[in-house]
């Protein structure tokens, strides 16, 4: 029954910025299986609402963790939650990261804010398969050094091999690293066009650039995994919402390829 | 891709070569001053490795860095235009390795030779277009706490 | 064949059955659905005038039941509600416990489903049901539902399903299908089974075998109203202009018009769009969810962190249009437009989807000769 929540329990909240929060959840009973990098979850806050959520983690015994920013009611409720409070999920929904099509070929991870939520998954896996992918990078743009994400993880990941570019907007005092947009940083990667697939996640207009940024650089369309984001009321295809033109990103994304929603990106208001 | 600098990615290898017997290494101690603002813009760098911050004075506090600019990038192009001063000011973040070009032997190269002149102002043109479309974008502040953000 | 009699033994017959029979009934001055306890409440002798923007009932003076055509309401009213209760959910001790609206769907048997709503159902089984998730509210009330169809012979002035390929013939899906015939030889309804248990409702109805002769007269009556629909949608892809006219300036002169108040919507007998309702009690240990018609109209609809995608009327027409006619192919396989012609009705400002089509339509000729 997809459209009833199924009960997790947070076993572990931490704060990872000032606003967003990383939840762990455990199934209490039954749980949803089939997550992959890039689906989502129906997250519902008792009494609040829901909220699509990308799963930032996939962990063993069926736990999950979502990564939630406080923007609105029910991401605000979500943030509030502690260890051992009570959730409702639905899920898995959507189409996740192809990372089939990605094998072996190198992944190139271009995140904007809390985009790189759903793309951290993704990191893991490729880490997690040494041999299946060739060179990987993560380039992240976020506002400011203190809105980083996984600050400690991302230091793991360049010990894993990984090259990991961060570069912000909003440099405080102390801030060493790069300064500027984060297409800035695919000036700075050797990146081979032939054989390079980019997984992007970020706010829309971020992602457009990025994309433009990637065909310029000789990358073709289909070789660019987008994830986007629209209204979201079911899940499952039913309630219209989450329209962009042809598509339902809650059943046709919310990860396409770029060769599939280029044109539908430059049409204001679709 | 080849690990040319992003200005000379894609010129012909005989203009490349043409450009490159003006060119010297140079390179910078980490907290190094390239230029500050104000100054005569009389070179430009393509980093070859390295982060340079490029800032601006502001009274009373420390110089706040705008942007940065690392391996295979372009820094500065106030040596193109007249009066060929320096709009910001340059430090390296961290030891940093350069390619150095005398701007005015290289002006002199593009009047002579009006064919590498176009071809190398066009790929200064198209950067400064980027930067500028970059900047815009961060206009928008676009990861702020009211922004569209997937969640 | 049967005649008046047969039709009231088949509301007596499907009620035998468990069946709720629901069908065309006069109430306030429409052809309005629901409930029959008996074929007397069918609209005898009521047909209706149809234009953009307007809807008169109209006395006939040959008693026909059906010749009235698509009144304001289609069946998935019945089959897809407008406010579902979707679960519950307390917080016990610190536990959520979470519980599907278990509620047995009603059995329907709907009585007088006109070929283009007959096809609206099939579009809607496949948008509601055919998909990883089907839904389960649609799915148990479907799946119970005794399918009357009726083939129409008397097509209203803002039909266009001739055009649309989805009548007045009845397509496939009916349990039974009538063709009703008024003429010198009386009042009388040509009826086929459609499935098994069509054919053993049949079975118990007072009738006798069709005669050749009726069976012309029927299918020259459902031919010849192919020939009288008030309107037409032009005759090209559908699919393919919806893609091509985003741009169009045609779009702004339909938002001048369109009041955005989303009638077309609640009349579509194929639009689903839903959102949701989050309700607590005062203890705030009772939750509810509640799943409600939602209008791509509304600003909500797209509603993100910021502000909604679709700002403009301009836009939220757009939207509609072009999924209605075009992008609903690339999601379900099919338009979603049946030809049944209530959008014109019911629109406030008479707005005519097939009017818009036919300009977009105009617009790309003039675009393509100019170009030449």
């Amino acid at each position: 029954m997809t459209t009833v929540p199924v009960p997790y329990r947070v076993t572990a909240a931490s704060a990872e910025t000032a606003d967003c929060v990383s939840l762990e959840v455990t199934p209490v009973g039954q749980a949803l299986p089939g997550f992959t990098p890039g689906r989502f979850a129906m997250v519902y806050a008792f009494g609040v609402g829901e909220v699509p959520i990308s799963v930032s983690a996939i962990g063993g015994g069926h736990r999950l963790v979502h990564t939630v920013r406080a923007i609105g009611a029910v991401t605000g409720a979500l943030c509030r939650l502690r260890a051992g409070d009570a959730v409702g999920l639905r899920g898995p929904y959507g189409v996740g990261w192809d990372l089939d099509a990605a094998a072996g070929s190198d992944v190139l991870v271009v995140a904007g804010g809390i985009g790189l939520a759903p793309l951290r998954p993704v990191v893991r896996h490729v880490l997690g398969h040494p041999g299946h992918y060739g060179r990987l990078r993560v380039l992240i743009g976020t506002r400011a050094p203190e809105d980083l994400l996984y600050r400690e993880e991302l230091a793991h990941w360049r010990r894993a091999a990984a090259q990991v570019e961060v570069t912000v907007d909003r440099p405080g005092p102390g801030w060493r690293g790069s300064v500027g947009l984060v297409t800035t940083l695919l000036d700075r990667v050797d990146t081979r066009p032939d054989r390079t697939t980019a997984l992007v996640c970020g706010p829309e207009v971020m992602i457009r650039h990025t994309a433009r940024a990637l065909l310029a650089r000789g990358l073709p369309a289909h070789r660019i995994q987008v994830s986007l984001e629209r209204n979201m009321r079911c899940g499952t295809g039913h309630c219209g919402h989450c329209q962009l033109g042809p598509l339902l990103l809650c059943r046709d994304g919310p990860v396409v390829g770029y060769h599939r929603t280029r044109s539908l990106l430059a049409v204001r208001e679709l | 891709m080849t690990a040319w600098p992003l200005l000379l990615d894609t010129l012909p290898q005989v203009q490349r070569e043409r450009l490159f017997t003006l060119a010297g290494e140079r390179d910078f101690p980490a907290g190094g001053t390239l230029f500050d603002e104000g100054g005569v813009a009389d070179r430009f760098w393509l980093i070859r490795s390295g982060e340079v911050a490029l800032d601006v004075y502001v009274p009373g506090r420390r110089a706040q860095v705008v942007e940065t600019l690392g391996p295979r990038q372009q820094l500065g192009w106030s040596w193109i235009f007249p009066p060929y001063r320096w709009h910001l000011g340059a430090r390296a973040l961290c030891p940093v390795r350069t390619w150095e070009f005398p701007a005015a032997e290289v002006r002199e190269l593009c009047t002579a030779d009006t064919e590498l002149g176009y071809e190398l102002m066009l790929r200064c043109a198209a950067l400064i277009a980027d930067r500028l479309q970059a900047t815009r974008l961060r206009l928008l502040d676009l990861y702020a706490p009211h922004g569209s953000v997937p969640s | 064949m049967i005649g008046r009699d047969g039709l009231t033994a088949l509301v007596e017959v499907l009620r035998a059955r468990g069946y709720t029979v629901v069908g065309p009934t006069v109430q306030d001055g429409a052809i309005v659905l629901r409930e029959l306890e008996s074929a007397a409440q069918l609209p005898y002798g009521w047909g209706v005038d149809l234009e953009a923007g307007q809807y008169r009932l109209r006395p006939r003076t040959d008693g026909a039941a059906f010749a009235n055509a698509a009144g304001p309401q289609s069946w998935k009213t019945f089959l897809h509600p407008a406010r579902v209760r979707q679960w519950t959910a307390e917080r016990v001790d610190g536990e959520l416990v979470i519980e599907a609206d278990d509620t047995p769907p009603p059995r329907f048997a709907f009585l007088g489903v006109r070929s283009c709503d007959l096809r609206a159902v099939a579009v809607q089984d496949r948008v509601l049901t055919a998909g990883p998730h089907p839904d389960p509210t649609y799915r148990g009330r479907r799946s119970g539902a005794f399918l009357v169809a009726v083939e129409c012979t008397e097509p209203g002035g803002t039909c266009f399903c001739a055009s649309m390929g989805t009548g007045p013939a009845a397509g496939p899906g009916y349990d039974l299908v009538m063709t009703e015939l008024v003429d010198d030889a009386g009042h009388r309804f040509w009826i086929r089974g459609g499935s098994p248990e069509g054919t053993d409702v049949l079975a118990e109805l007072p009738g006798e075998p069709a005669s050749e002769a009726l069976r012309t007269a029927a299918v020259h009556a459902v031919a010849s109203a192919a020939g009288r629909m008030g309107r037409t949608m032009p005759d090209t892809d559908l699919h393919r202009l919806m893609a091509e006219t985003l741009d169009a300036p045609r779009w702004d002169d339909v938002a001048s018009r369109c009041l955005t108040c989303g009638n077309c919507t609640m009349v579509c007998p194929t639009c689903f769009c839903t959102t949701t309702e989050d309700v607590t009690d005062l203890t705030g240990n009772h939750a509810e969810r509640w799943r409600v018609w939602d209008v791509c109209f509304n600003l909500d609809f797209s509603y993100l962190p910021g502000g909604p995608v679709r700002a403009s009327p301009r836009s939220r027409y757009r939207q509609w249009l072009t999924h209605k006619l075009g992008t609903w192919y690339d999601q379900f396989g099919s338009s979603g437009c049946v030809g049944c012609g209530r959008c014109v009705v019911w629109c406030p400002v008479a707005i005519d989807i097939t009017e818009e089509a036919a300009a977009l339509h105009d617009w790309t000729r003039r675009a393509e000769d100019g170009a030449s």
